[in-house]
C-alpha cells in the first residue's frame, strides 16, 4: 500500500528529463509510429477529460454573454449579465449566506481536524476504533446526510431537541429557524468532512521530525510548549492548504442545502450555487446562470492566487530572517 | 486549486500502529487515572460521530407509531421490519440500487483502464505535445463543477443523454484526478524493470499490461475507491440530468423520497440504510485504502 500516497513530488509541470527511461532502441521503420504511439495511451482519457471540462468551460463563457432559455434563439447581450450581477439583491443575499456558512464551517473543520489528528496520533488502546468512528461519516452521501439532518434536528421529535428537553434547555427551531438553519448545515458538514482534515493533519504530523521534538523535550519543554513552538509551525503549509481547500468547497455548497432546507426558511440558506442552480434549471436562464458561475469562479480564483502568493512570500521572509 | 505541492503527505496513513512518531510522548498517565486522559476526549467524540448512524439504523426498525410522538423515547419499545417492507413494496429502490451499481461499476472499470493508460503515457512515453496535454489536464482540476453544469446539460440534451443512465455515467468515465494520480505513481516506479522487459522483446503495450499494471495495484485501489465514492454518492449532476425515475440513481431516488414521503421516517431511514450500508461495510473492510485515498485527494482541488 505504501506507494499509493507516496509518489515523489515532482512539481507537476516539470516532466522533461528525470525518471524517464531512455527511448527504447526502436527499429528504424517504427520510429515515427512509436513517437506518436504515446497518444494512443493518453488520447481516450484526454478526450473525455478535456471534452467535459475545457470545452464546456469555454461554452459557458460564451453563454454568459447571451440571453438564452435553452430553446429559442440565443441573443447576444455582451456584458449585460455581468452588469446585472452587481446589482442583483438576491445574489447579494446568497453571497452573504455563503460567506456566513464559510465562516462557520472552515475554521471549525480545520480546528477540529487538527485537534482530532493530535488526539488520534497516540499509542493508546482503542485508537483504531476511535479512528474508524470518526472517519466513517466520510462515506455518507449528501442525500443520506440531508435526511439524517432533517431527522436529528426535527423540532418536534428530533434527537437534538429531545436532548435539550432532558437537559432542561429551551427547545430550538433548528432548520426551521432562519437564524439557526445555516449553523445546523455547517454542523452536519463538519460531521462528514472532519475526517478529511483529520487525515491530512495526521499525515502531516508524521512528517514532523521526531528528533526536533525529542530535542525540545530534553530541553525541558512541556507537551503544550512543544506543540505550539515546534509542531504547529511545521504544520503551517498544511494549514494553509486545508483552509484554502475547504474554503473552495464551502463557497460551492449546494447539495446539503438541497437535501435539507432547499434554500429556506425565508431564503436563509440560499447559497450562491443554489441560486445558480435555480436560475439555470428552474428559471431556465442559462445566460445569467453562466455569468453567476463565472463570477464565482473569478472571485475564488483571484482570492486563491492572492492568498497563495502571500503565503509564499511570508514563508520566504521567514527563511531569510532565520 | 494551485495548491503548494509540499503539502502532499509522503506516507499513507496506516491504521493504529504505524502512526507513532512525533508528538506522541508515551501516553503519560495522570495520577489517579488507570488509562490515558485522551480517552476522556476521544470516547465522547467518537460516540458523537456515530450517533447519526445509530439513529439511522434504530429509526429504520422503529414502528412508525413511535416516531412522531412527544416526548419521544430514545429507544424504540419494539423492533419491526415494516419500514423495509414498505420500502421494497412501494418504491423502486432495488431498481435504483441496480442503476447506481451500474454507474459505479462502469465508472470504476473505465477509470482504471483509461486513467492508468493515460497516466503511463504521460509518465513514461515521449511524444510530441505530451507536456501541453498534461498541463491541460492539470488546468482542468481548477475548473469548478458549477461552471460546467449548464453547458454539459445542453450538450447532453443535444446528444440525447438526458434522462438516461448514460448521463450519470459519462462524466465518470475518466478524470483529471485519476490521470494525475496514476502518473505520479508511475513516476515513482523504477524504470529498470520496464527496460528489461523491452530488451526481452516486449512491446510497450505488453510491458504496460504484464509488468507495470501488476505493480500498480495500490494506486489502482486508491483510484477505484475515489471513483466509487464519487460516483455512488453523486447527487448534483444526476439531479440536473435525470428526471425520469426509471433512470434514477439511488441518491436521487432517496432525495425524491424525502420530498414525497417526508413523514414516513422508518421508510426513509430504511432507504438511507440501503444506500449507505454498502459503503460503510466497504469502508470497514478497506479502511486503510480509504484513508490513503483521502490523503491523496488532498491534492485535488
Amino acid at each position: 500500500m505504501s506507494a499509493t500516497a507516496t509518489p515523489p513530488r515532482p512539481s507537476p509541470v516539470e516532466t522533461r528529463g528525470g525518471a524517464e527511461p531512455a527511448p527504447a532502441p526502436a527499429r528504424p521503420g517504427r520510429r515515427l509510429g512509436s513517437r506518436l504511439g504515446g497518444w494512443g495511451f493518453v488520447a481516450p482519457a484526454l478526450v473525455i477529460v478535456l471534452g467535459l471540462s475545457i470545452f464546456p468551460a469555454l461554452w459557458a463563457l460564451l453563454l454568459s454573454l447571451q440571453e438564452w432559455d435553452g430553446f429559442s434563439t440565443p441573443e447576444f447581450v455582451g456584458a449585460d449579465n455581468y452588469v446585472e450581477l452587481v446589482g442583483d439583491a438576491d445574489l447579494g443575499a446568497a453571497v452573504v449566506h455563503t460567506v456566513l456558512y464559510t465562516a462557520l464551517f472552515v475554521p471549525s473543520v480545520v480546528l477540529v481536524g487538527l485537534f482530532l489528528a493530535v488526539a488520534l496520533n497516540r499509542r493508546i488502546r482503542f485508537v483504531g476504533l476511535y479512528r474508524t468512528a470518526i472517519f466513517v461519516p466520510f462515506v455518507a452521501s449528501a442525500a443520506a446526510t440531508g435526511i439524517l439532518t432533517t431527522y436529528l434536528f426535527n423540532p418536534q421529535f428530533g434527537l437534538m431537541n429531545n436532548l435539550m428537553r432532558v437537559l432542561h434547555l429551551p427547545q430550538q427551531g433548528w432548520l426551521e429557524d432562519p437564524h439557526q438553519a445555516m449553523v445546523v448545515i455547517a454542523i452536519m458538514s463538519l460531521w462528514g468532512q472532519a475526517a478529511f482534515t483529520t487525515v491530512i493533519y495526521l499525515a502531516a504530523l508524521q512528517d514532523v521530525p521526531g528528533d526536533v521534538v525529542e530535542a525540545a523535550r530534553i530541553d525541558g519543554a512541556g507537551p503544550w510548549q512543544i506543540f505550539w513552538a515546534v509542531v504547529w509551525p511545521q504544520l503551517r503549509p498544511v494549514t494553509t492548504f486545508v483552509a484554502i481547500y475547504m474554503t473552495l468547497q464551502a463557497v460551492q455548497l449546494f447539495d446539503l442545502v438541497y437535501t435539507t432546507t432547499r434554500g429556506g426558511p425565508l431564503n436563509a440558506t440560499e447559497t450562491i450555487v443554489y441560486y445558480l442552480w435555480q436560475t439555470a434549471f428552474r428559471e431556465l436562464d442559462f445566460g445569467y446562470g453562466s455569468a453567476v458561475a463565472y463570477g464565482l469562479f473569478f472571485v475564488t480564483l483571484i482570492a486563491t492566487v492572492i492568498v497563495t502568493v502571500q503565503q509564499r512570500r511570508a514563508a520566504a521572509r521567514e527563511q531569510e530572517t532565520r | 486549486m494551485s495548491v503548494d505541492a509540499p503539502v502532499l503527505p509522503r506516507r499513507p496513513l496506516d491504521t493504529a500502529e504505524s502512526v507513532t512518531t512525533p508528538p506522541a510522548p508515551p501516553a503519560r498517565r495522570r495520577r489517579g487515572l488507570p488509562f490515558s486522559a485522551w480517552h476522556l476526549l476521544l470516547l465522547p467524540v467518537a460516540v458523537v460521530f456515530l450517533v447519526p448512524f445509530v439513529e439511522m439504523f434504530l429509526t429504520s426498525v422503529t414502528p412508525a407509531s413511535e416516531i412522531n410522538t412527544f416526548p419521544r423515547a430514545f429507544f424504540p419499545s419494539s423492533l419491526t421490519t415494516a419500514g423495509y417492507e414498505r420500502l421494497f413494496a412501494e418504491s423502486d429502490i432495488l431498481h435504483w440500487l441496480a442503476n447506481t451499481a451500474v454507474v459505479s461499476v462502469v465508472a470504476i472499470a473505465s477509470h482504471l483502464v483509461l486513467c492508468s493508460l493515460a497516466g503511463y503515457g504521460f509518465a513514461r512515453l515521449r511524444f510530441p505535445g505530451r507536456d501541453i496535454g498534461f498541463l491541460a489536464v492539470l488546468a482542468t482540476i481548477m475548473i469548478p463543477t458549477q461552471l460546467l453544469m449548464i453547458p454539459t446539460y445542453v450538450l447532453f440534451a443535444r446528444v440525447g443523454l438526458i434522462d438516461t443512465l448514460g448521463a450519470a455515467i459519462v462524466p465518470w468515465l475518466a478524470s483529471a484526478f485519476g490521470i494525475f494520480l496514476m502518473r505520479q505513481f508511475f513516476l515513482s516506479l523504477p524504470a529498470e524493470l520496464e527496460e528489461a522487459g523491452m530488451i526481452d522483446g516486449c512491446t510497450r503495450v505488453q510491458v504496460f499490461f504484464r509488468i507495470v499494471l501488476p505493480l500498480a495495484r495500490p494506486a489502482l485501489a486508491t483510484l477505484a475507491i475515489f471513483t466509487l465514492l464519487g460516483s455512488w454518492n453523486d447527487l448534483v449532476w444526476p439531479l440536473i440530468a435525470i428526471n425520469d425515475d426509471q433512470a434514477f440513481t439511488l441518491q436521487l431516488g432517496l432525495t425524491n423520497f424525502q420530498g414525497n414521503r417526508r413523514t414516513d421516517w422508518s421508510l426513509l431511514m430504511a432507504g438511507n440504510v440501503v444506500a449507505t450500508l454498502p459503503l460503510i461495510a466497504f469502508f470497514l473492510v478497506a479502511q486503510k485504502q480509504f484513508v490513503a485515498t483521502m490523503t491523496f485527494s488532498g491534492l485535488k482541488g
